[in-house]
C-alpha cells in the first residue's frame, strides 16, 4: 500500500470561514483542517516518495522543485491569511500521519498559543533597498584617453571613490528609512541582502528587512514606504506583502529588540 | 486589505521566509531539513547553479 505523509502548512486558532474549495496544496492535494486541543493544523497529504528524508534533501537542491513547493506552501498560507492569522511553519514540515501531527500540537501547544497571541491581527511587510546599477557610461572620447599609466590609475581611483560614496549614501538612506519604519512596526527582522544573480533583480541589495505591522496600521506603513520611493536618486525601494508573519514565527522571535531606539526605554 | 498591487512574488523573497522563517518543528521526517545550516548550503548550491545558467546581468548592458 502506498502511504502518504502529512505536510503541515500552518497552525491557527479555529476560524469560521471555510477555505476555498479549489485551493490546492503541495503536490496538488487539497488542504484539510485538523482540529486538536483548540488549535487547528492545516495539513495535506503528500507522497512519501517525495518527502522522505533522502528525497527531500535531493529535492531541496532542485530549484524548480523548490519553487513549485514554495509557491504551493505560500498559496495555502496566503489563503489562510485572508481568513485568520496563521502561524506559518517552515517549508517541508512533514509527519507520518494525523496522530503524529496531534502529538506535535500537544508538545508545542504553549508555544503556539503564545505566538498566535503575539501575531494576532498582524501581518509582515518586506522592504528592500537597492543601489541602482550604474547607467552605462559613454566611452570617453579619444582625447580623454589616459596619457600615461599614472593618469589611468588616477582615473581608476576617482571612479572607485565615487562608487564608495554611492554605497555610503545608499547605506545611510537604508538606515534612516529602516529607523522610520521600525518606529511604526511592532517588530523587525533583518534578512541577509539578496544575491542579485539569484533574485534576477538589478542593483545591489543594501537592505532586506521584514516589519511586523498590525493590519490597522498597514495602510499608513505602506504609504510611508511609498513616499520614500522618490526621496533619493539612484536608490530603489521595493515593498512586498502583506505576508503571513513568517519572519516572526521562528524560535528567535522576540529575542532581539527592534532596531531604531527612539522609544525612550 | 491589500494596498499593494499583487505582482508575482519573487522566489527569493519567498525563500527568505519559507527557508529561514516559519516555526521550526522537528517533524518525523524533517529532522535535518529544519537545520538552517543545511538550507544555507543548499541555497549556495542554488546560487552557483543559477550563476552557471544565467549570464551576468552586466553583460546585457554591453
Amino acid at each position: 500500500m502506498t502511504t502518504g505523509l502529512r505536510y503541515v502548512y500552518a497552525v491557527c486558532r479555529p476560524f469560521g470561514t471555510p477555505l476555498q474549495a479549489q485551493l490546492r496544496g503541495v503536490g496538488g492535494a487539497p488542504p484539510a483542517l485538523l482540529h486538536h486541543h483548540g488549535l487547528v493544523a492545516v495539513v495535506s497529504t503528500v507522497p512519501e516518495a517525495d518527502f522522505c528524508e533522502s528525497a527531500l534533501k535531493a529535492h531541496l537542491e532542485d530549484l524548480d522543485w523548490l519553487a513549485t513547493t514554495a509557491r504551493a506552501h505560500q498559496g495555502v498560507v496566503d489563503a489562510l491569511t485572508t481568513v485568520t492569522t496563521p502561524l506559518p511553519l517552515r517549508l517541508a514540515t512533514v509527519f507520518r500521519d494525523d496522530s503524529a501531527v496531534r502529538m506535535m500540537i500537544e508538545a508545542r501547544e504553549e508555544d503556539f498559543r503564545g505566538l498566535l497571541d503575539r501575531l494576532h491581527g498582524r501581518v509582515e511587510w518586506g522592504v528592500k533597498v537597492y543601489l541602482e546599477p550604474e547607467p552605462a557610461e559613454p566611452e570617453p572620447a579619444e582625447a580623454a584617453r589616459p596619457a600615461s599609466g599614472r593618469d589611468y590609475l588616477r582615473r581608476r581611483r576617482l571612479q572607485s571613490h565615487a562608487q564608495e560614496e554611492k554605497w555610503q549614501r545608499a547605506e545611510r538612506f537604508a538606515h534612516s528609512l529602516h529607523e522610520r519604519l521600525a518606529e511604526r512596526a511592532e517588530d523587525v527582522r533583518m534578512h541577509p541582502p539578496q544575491n542579485s544573480a539569484l533574485s534576477g533583480t538589478p542593483g545591489q541589495n543594501v537592505l532586506n528587512a521584514a516589519y511586523l505591522v498590525s493590519r490597522a496600521h498597514s495602510e499608513e506603513f505602506v504609504e510611508l514606504v511609498d513616499r520614500t520611493k522618490d526621496e533619493a536618486p539612484g536608490i530603489r525601494v521595493e515593498l512586498t506583502g502583506p505576508w503571513a508573519a513568517y519572519s516572526f514565527s521562528g524560535e528567535a522571535s522576540g529575542a532581539e529588540p527592534a532596531v531604531g531606539s527612539g522609544e525612550g526605554r | 486589505m491589500t494596498v499593494v498591487e499583487r505582482r508575482e512574488i519573487a522566489l527569493v523573497d519567498l525563500l527568505d521566509r519559507l527557508l529561514a522563517g516559519g516555526v521550526v518543528i522537528t517533524g518525523d521526517i524533517t529532522l535535518r531539513i529544519a537545520d538552517v545550516d543545511l538550507v544555507r548550503i543548499d541555497l549556495n548550491a542554488l546560487i552557483s547553479s543559477v550563476n552557471a545558467q544565467v549570464p551576468s546581468p552586466f553583460e546585457e548592458l554591453l
